[in-house]
C-alpha cells in the first residue's frame, strides 16, 4: 500500500521537475525585456486609469514616459505638476510645467430662466436625446441634464443637481481628465485654467443662435450683444458665432464684464462679495446655482 | 396574395380619412421653406431678401448631385433668409416668404387636361426631375434623379411603384391613387421610360380595395403596368420588404435595390414626376393627411410646402384639448414635433394629433426572452440581444452582429 503512495509521489515530483526545467528554458528563450523603470514610473502615477493623458491607462503613459526623449505632450492631469516632477527626477528628464485645469459647464439654463416647452419620455441618456431632438426646452444648445457626464466621471466630481437639472462640478474632486468633455454630446464642458482660490470667470452659455431666439429660449443666454467685449481692457473676450468667449489665459479677473452682461450669463465664482457702491447697482449678478 | 415572408406586425389601421377627398388649401399668410428638406447637401439660396418671387420660381439650387432644387411654393416677397426650426427642433437655414396673391410662373401648365403623350427622351426626363426638385415623397426624400440614374454596369429590369401606405392613419397616397389615378399611371410610364424598363408593378395593400380596382381598370390602357394587391402587413411599404413581396428578390445588407435590378418609387413621386414632365410644374405642393382620433374635421389636404403645421391643424378643426403629441409622418416611423410653427416639408406625408392617453410610453418590463421580437422582426435580427448589448454599452458588439 505504502509503495503505491511512494510511487505516486515520486512520479508526480519527477514530472514537476521535468516541467520546471522545460519551462525555465522556454522562459529564457522567449524572454521579453521590459525596462524596469516602467514599473517604477507606474507606481508613481495615480493609478486612476482615467485616460485623461490620452492613453488607455497609467501603464501606457508610463511606457511612453520612459521611451520619450522629452515630456512634450505627456502629462498626467490627475497627478499634476507634483507627480510629473517626481517622474522627471526618476527618469533624469525635465518636467514640462502645465497649468492645472478644471472642468466648467458652459450652460446656466436653470428651470427659472429656461422654460420647459416639451416633455421627453424615453431613454434617460443625453446622447440619445440629442440625436432625437432639441430637448425639453427651446434651447437646442443647452444642457439636457440626463447625466452622461455624471456617469462618465470616475472621480465622483460631477453630480446632477435635482433642483436645477444641471451638473455641478466639484473643484476639489475634478482632476481634469476630460472624460465628461468627451461624454457631453453638446460640448458644454470646457477644461479651463485653474486660478488662485479656484476663482473662475466664464461665459456660462453655448447658444449660437442670434440674440432674439436665444433670449426667447433662455433668459440667461448669451445674446452676443458685445458689451463684455467692449468693456474688457485686456482683449480676453472674443465673440464668434453669436457667442462670447473669455480666454482664461488673458483674463485678469477684473470682473468688469460680469457687471456689464445684461443677461447675467458671465459667472464669477469663488469671489468675495462686492463692496456696496454709493449708487445702487442696476445689474445684480444672479446667484450661481452651478457651484 | 403576396406579402413579405419574415416577421411583420398588424397595428390598428385607423384610416379615418380614407373616404375624404383631397381639399386644396390656398396659400396665405407667410411660409417658411427650409433649404434642407431632402437627403443630401442643403440647397443654396438663389434669391435675396426683398426679392419678389412667383409660384414655382427657383428659390434654392441643389448643391451637388445628391441634393435637390427647391422652388417657391407661393408668390410674394422674400422676407428674410434665416434659421428656422426643423422637425427635430434644431435651427436650419430657411427662406421666409410673405404671401402676396398667387401668381404662377407662365411656363407652368395649369389646365386640368391630362397629357398622355410623353415627348421627352430618357435623359431629358431625368434632367427635368432634377430641375423640378423631385424627391421621394414616401418620407425618405431621397432625390429622385439619383434613383433614376442607374449606375454604369448595373441593370434595372423592373420599376416598383409603392402604393402600400402601410403606416396607420395615413391616407394621402390612397386618395391620390383614387383621385389622380391616370396622372399617376402616366407618371409611372414616364419613370419607365427614364429607366428604360418595360415592366412596372404597383403594389397596394388590400385594405384599399377601391384604389386597387380603380387602378387595375385603368392600367388596361397602359401596357407594361400591372397592379398587384398585397396582404396587409406592416412594414410592407419599406423598400426592401416591398421588393421581397413583389418580385421575391432580397436586397443584401448595405446594398441598394438597383443591385437586384429594381428601382422603387412612391405613387406620390410618380404624380410629382407627371406634373414636372407633362405640366412643367416643379414640386412645391403635396398631399398631407391631417388626422387624429379627437380632431374635429380630419382630412387630406393639398398644401404648399412651407405652410406651418399649425395652419393645417386649424383647417382640421383646431388642436384638440387632449393632444399629447403631434407627429409628423406615420405613427410608426414618424417624429414628434416640438412646435406647430414647423413648416410642411417635401417628406411630410401626414400630421397626427395623438391624445395624451395614447402618447405616453408604457412601463418597460424585464425581458423574459419569449422571442416574440424575433418572430416579428422583418429584417431577421435578434432585437432582445441588441437590447441587452445596448444596455451594457457594447455598441461594437451590435455592429459586428
Amino acid at each position: 500500500m505504502s509503495s503505491v503512495i511512494l510511487l505516486t509521489v515520486l512520479s508526480l515530483s519527477s514530472l514537476a521537475i521535468i516541467a520546471a526545467v522545460i519551462l525555465y528554458f522556454v522562459a529564457q528563450k522567449f524572454k521579453v525585456y521590459e525596462d524596469p523603470r516602467i514599473d517604477l514610473v507606474q507606481d508613481l502615477l495615480p493609478a486612476a486609469n482615467c485616460g485623461g493623458c490620452g492613453f488607455a491607462g497609467c501603464r501606457n503613459l508610463a511606457e511612453a514616459l520612459v521611451k520619450a526623449d522629452t515630456f512634450d505632450g505627456l502629462y498626467c492631469p490627475v497627478g499634476g505638476a507634483k507627480v510629473m516632477e517626481e517622474v522627471a527626477k526618476l527618469l533624469g528628464k525635465t518636467a514640462i510645467a502645465a497649468d492645472p485645469l478644471v472642468a466648467v459647464l458652459k450652460c446656466n439654463g436653470t428651470p427659472d430662466v429656461r422654460q420647459k416647452t416639451t416633455s421627453y419620455i424615453g431613454v434617460y441618456d443625453c446622447r440619445i436625446t440629442h440625436n432625437l431632438y432639441m430637448g425639453e426646452t427651446d434651447c437646442s444648445y443647452g444642457c439636457l441634464g440626463y447625466g452622461d457626464c455624471e456617469r462618465a466621471c470616475t472621480f465622483d466630481a460631477i453630480h446632477i443637481d435635482i433642483t436645477t437639472g444641471l451638473p455641478v462640478i466639484s473643484d476639489e474632486k475634478c482632476v481634469a481628465c476630460g472624460a465628461c468633455v468627451k461624454a457631453c454630446p453638446r460640448n458644454l464642458i470646457e477644461l479651463r485654467k485653474k486660478a488662485k482660490k479656484d476663482r473662475k470667470i466664464y461665459v456660462a452659455c453655448s447658444n449660437c443662435d442670434k440674440g432674439g431666439p436665444a433670449r426667447k429660449a433662455c433668459k440667461a443666454a448669451c445674446i452676443a450683444c458685445g458689451k463684455c467685449f467692449k468693456v474688457c481692457e485686456f482683449g480676453a473676450i472674443t465673440i464668434e458665432n453669436n457667442l462670447a468667449y473669455i480666454d482664461a489665459g488673458k483674463c485678469t479677473f477684473c470682473r468688469k464684464c460680469v457687471t456689464e452682461c445684461p443677461t447675467g450669463c458671465i459667472l464669477e465664482i469663488n469671489f468675495p462679495p462686492r463692496k456696496p457702491k454709493s449708487e445702487p447697482q442696476a445689474q445684480s449678478v444672479p446667484e450661481n446655482p452651478n457651484v | 396574395m403576396k406579402t413579405f415572408p419574415i416577421g411583420g406586425v398588424h397595428p390598428p389601421e385607423n384610416k379615418i380619412t380614407a373616404n375624404m377627398p383631397i381639399k386644396y388649401l390656398p396659400a396665405s399668410g407667410s411660409v417658411v421653406v427650409p433649404l434642407a428638406q431632402h437627403i443630401g447637401a442643403p440647397a443654396i439660396p438663389a434669391v435675396n431678401k426683398g426679392d419678389k418671387v412667383k409660384t414655382g420660381q427657383l428659390l434654392a439650387a441643389a448643391k451637388g448631385f445628391i441634393s435637390a432644387n427647391i422652388h417657391s411654393p407661393v408668390s410674394g416677397k422674400v422676407n428674410r433668409i434665416d434659421n428656422a426650426l426643423d422637425t427635430s427642433g434644431y435651427r436650419q437655414p430657411a427662406v421666409f416668404i410673405d404671401v402676396e396673391g398667387d401668381d404662377w410662373l407662365e411656363t407652368i401648365d395649369r389646365s386640368e387636361e391630362i397629357v398622355y403623350d410623353i415627348k421627352l427622351s430618357s435623359e431629358e426626363i431625368v434632367r427635368k426631375c432634377m430641375d423640378s426638385g423631385i424627391v421621394g415623397l414616401g418620407g425618405a426624400t431621397f432625390p429622385s434623379h439619383v434613383k433614376l440614374s442607374v449606375p454604369f454596369g448595373k441593370k434595372c429590369d423592373v420599376l416598383i411603384i409603392n402604393g402600400v401606405e402601410c403606416e396607420p392613419f395615413l391616407t394621402s397616397d390612397h386618395r391620390l391613387m383614387l383621385e389622380k389615378a391616370e396622372e399617376v399611371l402616366v407618371g409611372v410610364k414616364i419613370l419607365m421610360k427614364a429607366l428604360n424598363v418595360n415592366k412596372a408593378l404597383i403594389g397596394i395593400e388590400n385594405n384599399k380595395p377601391d384604389a386597387i380596382e380603380h387602378l387595375q381598370k385603368l392600367s388596361g390602357n397602359f401596357p407594361g403596368i400591372s397592379v398587384l394587391p398585397l396582404k396587409v402587413k406592416y412594414p410592407q411599404g419599406a423598400e426592401k420588404q416591398l421588393i421581397k413581396a413583389l418580385i421575391n428578390r432580397e436586397v443584401p445588407s448595405g446594398r441598394l435595390p438597383v443591385d437586384v435590378g429594381a428601382v422603387v418609387h412612391n405613387v406620390g413621386t410618380a404624380y410629382a414626376v407627371y406634373e414636372a414632365v407633362q405640366k412643367n410644374k416643379p414640386l412645391f405642393e403635396r398631399v398631407v393627411t391631417v388626422t387624429g382620433k379627437s380632431l374635429k374635421s380630419p382630412g387630406n389636404f393639398m398644401v404648399r410646402i412651407g405652410t406651418p403645421v399649425g395652419r393645417l391643424i386649424d383647417e382640421a378643426g383646431g388642436l384638440p384639448e387632449d393632444t399629447g403629441k403631434i407627429i409628423s409622418g406615420g405613427p410608426m416611423m414618424g417624429k414628434a414635433l416640438v412646435s406647430t410653427e414647423i413648416p410642411v416639408v417635401k417628406g411630410m406625408s401626414g400630421i397626427i394629433a395623438v391624445p395624451v392617453s395614447e402618447s405616453e410610453r408604457t412601463e418597460v418590463n424585464p425581458c423574459i426572452r419569449c422571442a416574440k421580437c424575433i418572430q416579428v422582426c422583418p429584417m431577421n435580427l435578434e432585437p432582445y440581444l441588441l437590447m441587452s448589448l445596448a444596455q451594457k454599452g457594447l455598441l461594437t458588439g451590435q455592429k459586428r452582429k
